[in-house]
This record gives C-alpha cells, sequence and structure tokens, in this order.
C-alpha cells in the first residue's frame, strides 16, 4: 500500500497498540532543558525510577540563561536555581548535558542539528513545541509537556493518537529578498494558527526543496504555529551533505547503510494526505505580522485588515494591544527594538544574511538591536568568519546564545509599549515581555528595520 | 493523579478565542521546579496590571463569577507546550475546561493532569455563554461516564468525546506512566529490532 513519509515513520515506531486508545510509540531521541525537565526528573525521584535510556538524551540550558558574561553566576536566584538543578538531575541520572560554557551549548533546536544528533527517520521529542524543528531532516519531531518529558525518562516510550497528515506543498521561485520565515508566516496567514491541529504537516514542492536546511528548519520550526503537531522534508541529498562528518552523525560503513535507509524515505507518489494545500512562491512577498498571533500577517506592503471598520472583536483587541490602525500600512512605522535570534532565525546562515545587509551601514540610533546566536559553534563560526566586527560596526550587539527576547523568561525583554521586529516565532501579548508589541519577519526584514529605523520592504535595500 | 466521575458547578467564563499558554501562565512564572502554586499567578497578565494591582474587569476577580468549570472561546491553549498551563489551571481549583475547540498539546496535558477538556459545538459554546451572561448562577453538569455535558436545568445537553483509554484512567486516578512501566518488556523487544538505534 502507498505510504506518506510520516505514515512510514510513525509506523516503525508503534511498539504496542492499545484497543480504543493511544499507540505506543517509541522515541530514538529525546531533548530536555532546565524549564520543562524538573517536575518529570521529581517525578521519576518519587517512582523511585531511574531514566531507562539516558545515552538517547540530551540535555542543554537554554531557556532561562542570560546572554552576557555567562561566566558569571546567573544573577536571578530563580532561574539559577533551575539550571543548576539541571545540572544535577543530569548527573544523578547520567544524562550528558551542554550547559552553560560548553562549547556545544546552545538552543535546544539548534544543537541538536548541528551536533548530527538529529537525524532521517528518527523519533524525537522534547519538552518544548518548536521541537518540530528538527523534522527538517525528515523525521517526526514534535513537542511534548512534562509528564509526556516523564513517560519518556521513563520508558523511552509516550502515548500518542495518530495524528492526520497534510501536505503544503509551494512550488515555484522565491522572489528575491523573500526567505524561508516569509514563506511559512504566509502559509500561516492563509491557513491560520488553527488550520494545522490535529494534522502533521509534509512540506514539500520545488520552492521547498531548493531550500538549505537552515531555511527548511525555519519552515518546521513554525509549523506548530499552525496548530500542527509537527512539520516535515522528506530528505535528500542537501539534507545529507549538511549531516555528513557531523560531531553525532554516523560513521563510516554505518554511514553507508543509514544513507541507504534515509534515501528510501520518500512519501509514495500514489500516497493520500488527509489534506492539501497548495501554494505559489512567486505571490509571496517579505512578511510582517501586525497582530498578537502569528497568522496575523501581511506582505509588508500590503495594509492591515479592518479598516472601513470591519473588525472582529478578536482583530480590535489585538490592534489595541498593539496600538495599530487597521487599515494602515505598516511601512514607515517607527520601531524601538529589534531582535534577531531564536530558534527559527539565529543559525550560521541567517547571521551571514544580516552582515551582507547592514556590512558598511549603520543602524538607526533610536533603535536597540540584540543578535543572539543560536548555539555557542554558531557563536564561535560567526566569530571565525568576522561576522562579530561587521555587526559591531554597523551597531548591532552580538551576544551569547540563548532563547533571549523570544519569551519573556531571562533577563532580556522588551519593555511595555514597545515595538520590536523579532526574527523569533511568536507575537502573544506580553511573549517578550509584559507589555511588548512583537512584529515577526524574517532576518533580512529585521535588519533592514534596524537600519532604517522604520519598517522597510527590504528589497528596495538589495539589488536583483 | 485525582479521580474524575462528575461535576455540577457553577462557571467562570472568559469568551476569547485563541487564548495561548502565554496568557494563561506567563513565562516569567515558569523558574519554578516543581508542580504546585501556579495558580496564583494563572492569568497573570490580563488579572493584574503592571503595578500588581487586581484588574477589576477581569472575570477572575469579579464576586459575579466562580466555579469548578472554565468556559473559553474557540483554539483554547494553543501556543507553547508549557504543560505549567494546565497546572495552574487546576492549581487555581477549576476541574473542567468547555470550547469549541482546543490545542492538540494542551489537551493531552489537561487529561495528564486530571483536568478534563471537554469540546463542545459552536452553537453550544454560544448558549452556554448566553446562559451564565444572562445568570451568572447557571450550573453545568459534566458526566464523564455518559460523556454529557448539560445545561442544569435545561434540556441543552450535548455529548463530549474522549479517548477510551484517557476516560479510564481519569476515571481511575491512574496514569500513562503506570501504563507504560507495566510493559517494558515489549519496549526492549522492539529496540532489539530498531534500525534506528
Ligand atoms: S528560542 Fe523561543 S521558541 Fe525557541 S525554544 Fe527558545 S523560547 Fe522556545
Amino acid at each position: 500500500m502507498s505510504k506518506t513519509l510520516f505514515d512510514k515513520i510513525w509506523d516503525k515506531h508503534v511498539v504496542q497498540e492499545i484497543e480504543n486508545g493511544p499507540q505506543v510509540v517509541y522515541i530514538d531521541r529525546h531533548f530536555i532543558h532546565e524549564v520543562t525537565s524538573p517536575q518529570a526528573f521529581a517525578g521519576l525521584k518519587r517512582r523511585g525510577i531511574g531514566v531507562f535510556r539516558p545515552e538517547q538524551t540530551v540535555a542543554t540550558a537554554d531557556h532561562n540563561v542570560p546572554t552576557m558574561n555567562q561566566h558569571l553566576p546567573i544573577k536571578d536566584q530563580l532561574s539559577r536555581h533551575q539550571v543548576e538543578t539541571l545540572v544535577k538531575n543530569c548527573d544523578e541520572f547520567g544524562v550528558e548535558l551542554y550547559g552553560l560554557g560548553h562549547p556545544y551549548q546552545g538552543i535546544v533546536h539548534v544543537i541538536g542539528p548541528e551536533l548530527g544528533i538529529t537525524q532521517p527517520g528518527m523519533t524525537i521529542v522534547c519538552g518544548d513545541s518548536h521541537t518540530s524543528t528538527h523534522g527538517a531532516f525528515g523525521n517526526i519531531a514534535f513537542g511534548i509537556g512534562t509528564s509526556e518529558v516523564e513517560q519518556v525518562f521513563a520508558t523511552q516510550c509516550i502515548l500518542q493518537k495518530k495524528p492526520k497528515t497534510m501536505k503544503i506543498q509551494v512550488d515555484g521561485k522565491l522572489k528575491n529578498g523573500v526567505l524561508s520565515k516569509d514563506i511559512v508566516l504566509y502559509i500561516i496567514s492563509q491557513i491560520t494558527t488553527g488550520g494545522g491541529t490535529g494534522y502533521f504537516i509534509e512540506f514539500c514542492g520545488s520552492a521547498i526543496e531548493s531550500l538549505s536546511m537552515e531555511a527548511r528548519m525555519t519552515i518546521c520550526n513554525m509549523s506548530i504555529e499552525m496548530g500542527a503537531r509537527g512539520g516535515m522534508i522528506a530528505p535528500d541529498e542537501i539534507t545529507f551533505s549538511y549531516l555528513k562528518d557531523r560531531k553525532f552523525a554516523p560513521k563510516g560503513e554505518e554511514w553507508d547503510k543509514k544513507l541507504a535507509y534515509w534515501k528510501t524515505l520518500k512519501t509514495d507518489p500514489e500516497a493520500k494526505f488527509d489534506k492539501e494545500y497548495h501554494f505559489k512562491a512567486e505571490d509571496i512577498e517579505p512578511m510582517i505580522t501586525y497582530g498578537t498571533n502569528p497568522g496575523m500577517g501581511i506582505g509588508i506592503t500590503q495594509s492591515i485588515p479592518g479598516g472601513n471598520g470591519e473588525a472582529s472583536a478578536g482583530l480590535k483587541k489585538s490592534l489595541e494591544y498593539m496600538d495599530l490602525q487597521g487599515g494602515t500600512q505598516l511601512l514607515g512605522k517607527k520601531i524601538d527594538y529589534v531582535f534577531i535570534g531564536s530558534c527559527t532565525n539565529s543559525r550560521i546562515e541567517d547571521l551571514r544574511l544580516v552582515a551582507n545587509l547592514v556590512k558598511g551601514r549603520k543602524k538607526a540610533e533610536h533603535v536597540n538591536a540584540m543578535i543572539i546566536p543560536g548555539s555557542r559553534q554558531v557563536e564561535d563560526q560567526a566569530k571565525a568568519e568576522g561576522i562579530d566586527k561587521i555587526l559591531a560596526e554597523a551597531g548591532f550587539e552580538l551576544r551569547q546564545p540563548g532563547c533571549s527576547a523570544c519569551l519573556g523568561m531571562n533577563e532580556d525583554k522588551v519593555p511595555r509599549g514597545k515595538y520590536c521586529v523579532s526574527t523569533s516565532n511568536r507575537n502573544f501579548e506580553g511573549r517578550q515581555g509584559p507589555g511588548a508589541r512583537t512584529m515577526l519577519a524574517s532576518p533580512l526584514t529585521a535588519a533592514a528595520a534596524a537600519l532604517n529605523g522604520y519598517i522597510t520592504d527590504v528589497r528596495e535595500m538589495i539589488e536583483d | 493523579m485525582d479521580k474524575f466521575d462528575t461535576l455540577i458547578s457553577t462557571c467562570v467564563p472568559i469568551p476569547f478565542q485563541d487564548i495561548d499558554t502565554d496568557q494563561i501562565i506567563p513565562a516569567r512564572f515558569l523558574k519554578a521546579t516543581t508542580r504546585e502554586g501556579f495558580g496564583e499567578n494563572l492569568f497573570c497578565d490580563w488579572r493584574y496590571d503592571d503595578k500588581g494591582n487586581a484588574n477589576a474587569d477581569f472575570v477572575l476577580n469579579k464576586d459575579t463569577y466562580s466555579g469548578k468549570v472554565l468556559v473559553a472561546g474557540k483554539n483554547f491553549g494553543c501556543g507553547s507546550s508549557r504543560e505549567h498551563a494546565a497546572w495552574a489551571i487546576y492549581d487555581y481549583g477549576f476541574k473542567v475546561v468547555v470550547s469549541s475547540f482546543f490545542a492538540d498539546i494542551f489537551k493531552n496535558n489537561a487529561l495528564n493532569n486530571g483536568l478534563l477538556p471537554v469540546q463542545v459545538s459552536d452553537e453550544f459554546s454560544e448558549k452556554l455563554f448566553d446562559a451564565i451572561d444572562a445568570d451568572p448562577n447557571t450550573e453545568v453538569k459534566v458526566d464523564l461516564d455518559t460523556q454529557t455535558v448539560t445545561l442544569v436545568g435545561s434540556d441543552i445537553s450535548e455529548e463530549f468525546e474522549i479517548n477510551p483509554y484517557k476516560k479510564h484512567c481519569l476515571k481511575n486516578g491512574f496514569d500513562d506512566i503506570d501504563f507504560l512501566l507495566s510493559n517494558l518488556d515489549k519496549v526492549k523487544a522492539y529496540e532489539s529490532d530498531s534500525i534506528m538505534k
């Protein structure tokens, strides 16, 4: 029978079916971090059991860490306690930890792929919704809650109902200045934040296939913002050459064996999806959000909906929070902060794009521009390429790796009422700090806004 | 986990759509290492102003409404996967959340913590909001056995879905880990065959 890629991988991982219930699904890799693991470790202690397969578990500290002076003790007492609890738990339960100061430390969804831990065909979970990022390598990766983290600790399995499958195909050639972030913001604006609920998405089509691994990760990262369980992209030569020789990628004969298997990981031509969408790359321009969920996005030259008094209650509430007017354009809107970072857009490719644009230019004086590398390895690479200097000359601050101002949890926050163009994935009320006003965009659009001090169509700043 | 059987209670309405987990419990409260105490900060940014004073307009600060059933607009619990959202709602004292649509991860998290998500039709949701609006003492009855939710004293009633396995767990106060631990042999047998090892 013809099968989708999702079905192939899923079916291979079902250990047991519960009659009238969920399935027991085996998990190949489990990532953990300081915020959603302590209560799960505490649960193991209460039951008097250990981590069943510690060698398939990897930990890092990312959500709650400062992005300056990481060599000093964390100032906030609660944050410090949480990070120290992770260190203690990993030590006690035998879990590998790439903690603060470790050369592999970074945002959990950045380090898994760059270390080659994330591979095609796997099942991967983490107590974080953006685990969907790893799906860019052609695996099933999804976020779980803390009770489920405890399940995986205890048994390397999780109870899940099989989701439905959705295909999102994007064909054609992207216009200049349009990045994969724009593709995904565009898709969410079309199918809404609930459009993918209950589904697992496979992204395909010529526009997707032409993307680098970094760009593919940005798309899969935000599949959760459509409500989907996760998103995936079939592995191909781009995937394999990214993985080859990475630290934990298979080597030698093992590589050949795995590679042969990975090459079989494709949706059969006759396979049926429960739902399909088709989009054209040519229809997409640089995107930006105006509201308080990631589906409230528009092309940069378009007007905010809800002009002529036709705003729904939800839209009104959002626009009130954002202090924006329906029917107006965002182009030219003055902004205060620019945040380039998060597991959506903090990889070396993102930093290179930004450096290219800002080279020889200066940021607007009133803008506070933060660039947070996704990992220590990204930071080191940026320095090796001289990107740190280019950024510094343009007035951007390259800080140390972590989730930073993606979520208002650590020291980095956007103040109340300030506008921030952000490359992260969520613009919810208060996400970047109480009262902060977030506009999601690509790294190029964010960098352009930092240079001009207002929302800018980046296409005017680059050559065709 | 606590057992759930039948509940009759008044309701607390929050008629907004797309309530995300950042609203339910903002990230800055996720620094704890235990499960308890999150109820205090449930809906914190709506409940309190920036000086920490109670916001008189917000429903949790009004005497008019109380009860163990939270009634919310469509697409409840979207956004971050933080289980803290379910803990906060439960810790505050709610046992049931009624909405015409739940985000996937939230639903799972709720069920894993004895909090029952009751998904109803848009029409039912609307009737329920109207009834609570007209009379804050309106009670609903949630019966897990028959999987029905009823507006007490009316014939407005609807069935809701719940996975039979989850229903069994909730009725008996078991959790998934108890079940999985009793099946470790099967997991080991699976592992010896897996290509991914
Ligand atoms: S960068 Fe943001 S979205 Fe990504 S894992 Fe960290 S907090 Fe979550």
